[in-house]
């Protein structure tokens, strides 16, 4: 599956990922709370340090921000020219530090691990009416999909292009979403006609 | 829920996860910033499933990017988007979804009344959302947030434009929607 979690055996990867989630919500909080440019820079160091315990390279972690990269810059920027370097080092110090650590969240857990602990948890909410299976089944159907969507995508342009349509967003978008709501009503339909019950 | 909605909700929130692998179109050169497709999805959910399917099916959405999955345009995932600057915008999207489909349900769809709905709940309602999350994290204040998403209206208004076109197609063909 697509996932973006590195394989490892360290202390990080065996960790559950319902502790680890709780663990990073706490220390995003704190972060937000904490005012100072020293705190934020040891935060960040920190979490560098439990990317090595993790045994992922520094590589991976600047990998991490480099999608920010541009508005890390903007933001950096701007900070300098409205309020002087020391709150724009900050800024930019916290923002990397947030999103360092709740990558290495990512890196060190298998989505399959993260979505039992997310329908277990789920099931702490059935009083409030949510079905854990219901939602297991939205996860494993909208997962299939995406593969499928792309395939009809790929369909459809081919038929609009020996039409001359290729170009057209509009001649391509409405024959794909015709046609997944008609799969989407044939699936609900197989899935009903196999007895299908989210209350067993 | 019935399997019908179940069905839907999982497959707005795929459409949108296919939405990021387009790549993001740039037009008017450098001066704007490029824009991804994956919002016309929120747009879609909304203005084709209604209010709860489509505020789900965003739901789920973020919940498969919130546990790792590179679903977001440039393959991005995981708990970090949340903590960046465009945080506020993904947390948005279900609300903005919802927002789209109660306002269709009220408002009716002529094509007018269509597009305003969408613009509403994908413009402002998302804006609303996003730019005072943007100004708290970066510590930017309020107006210059604003500024710097002044830069991609002209890019919503043409997912807007897109989106209004698909649902009433889809309305013609699909009267049962």
């Amino acid at each position: 599956m697509l996932d973006l979690y590195r394989p490892g055996a360290s202390p990080l990867h065996r960790l559950s990922p319902g502790p680890k989630l709780l663990a990073m919500m706490l220390c995003g909080t704190a972060l937000f709370l904490v005012e100072s440019l020293p705190l934020v820079a040891a935060a960040l160091i920190l979490t560098l340090g439990l990317y090595r315990l993790a045994g992922l390279p520094l590589r991976l972690a600047a990998a991490q921000l480099r999608p920010l990269a541009v508005i890390l810059v903007i933001f950096f920027a701007l900070q300098y020219w409205l309020s002087g370097p020391l709150l724009a080092a900050f800024v930019v110090t916290r923002l990397a530090a947030l999103i360092l650590l709740a990558s290495l969240v990512t890196l060190t857990t298998r989505a399959s691990d993260m979505i039992d602990t997310i329908t277990a948890a789920l099931a702490l909410l059935r009083p409030l009416g949510v079905n854990p299976a219901k939602v297991g089944l939205a996860i494993s159907l909208a997962l299939r999909f995406i593969p499928v969507l792309g395939q009809i995508t790929a369909e459809v342009r081919e038929a609009q292009k020996t039409r001359g349509l290729e170009r057209s967003v509009i001649a391509t978008a409405l024959p794909v979403a015709i046609r997944t709501l008609k799969m989407a009503d044939d699936i609900s339909d197989a899935i009903e006609a196999r007895g299908y019950d989210p209350r067993a | 829920m019935d399997t019908r909605s179940i069905v839907y909700i999982a497959l707005f929130a795929a459409l949108t996860a296919a939405l990021g692998l387009m790549p993001p179109i740039s037009f008017a050169g450098l001066a704007l910033p490029p824009i991804s497709a994956q919002s016309l999805g929120v747009m879609l959910a909304g203005a084709i499933a209604g209010a709860r399917r489509g505020g789900f099916a965003m739901l789920l959405f973020i919940a498969l990017v919130a546990i790792g999955l590179p679903l977001l345009s440039g393959g991005r995932g995981g708990f970090g988007v949340f903590a960046g600057a465009s945080g506020g915008f993904l947390v948005a999207w279900p609300i903005s979804a919802a927002v789209i489909g109660w306002l269709i349900g009220r408002r009716g769809t002529s094509p007018l009344r269509l597009a305003t709905s969408i613009a509403i709940g994908g413009i402002l309602v998302m804006y609303a959302i996003g730019i005072p999350w943007m100004a708290v994290v970066a510590k930017l204040p309020l107006s210059k947030a604003v500024m710097i998403m002044a830069a991609y209206v002209p890019g919503d208004l043409v997912k807007v434009a897109i989106a209004t076109i698909v649902t009433r197609g889809i309305r013609r063909a699909y009267p049962a929607l």
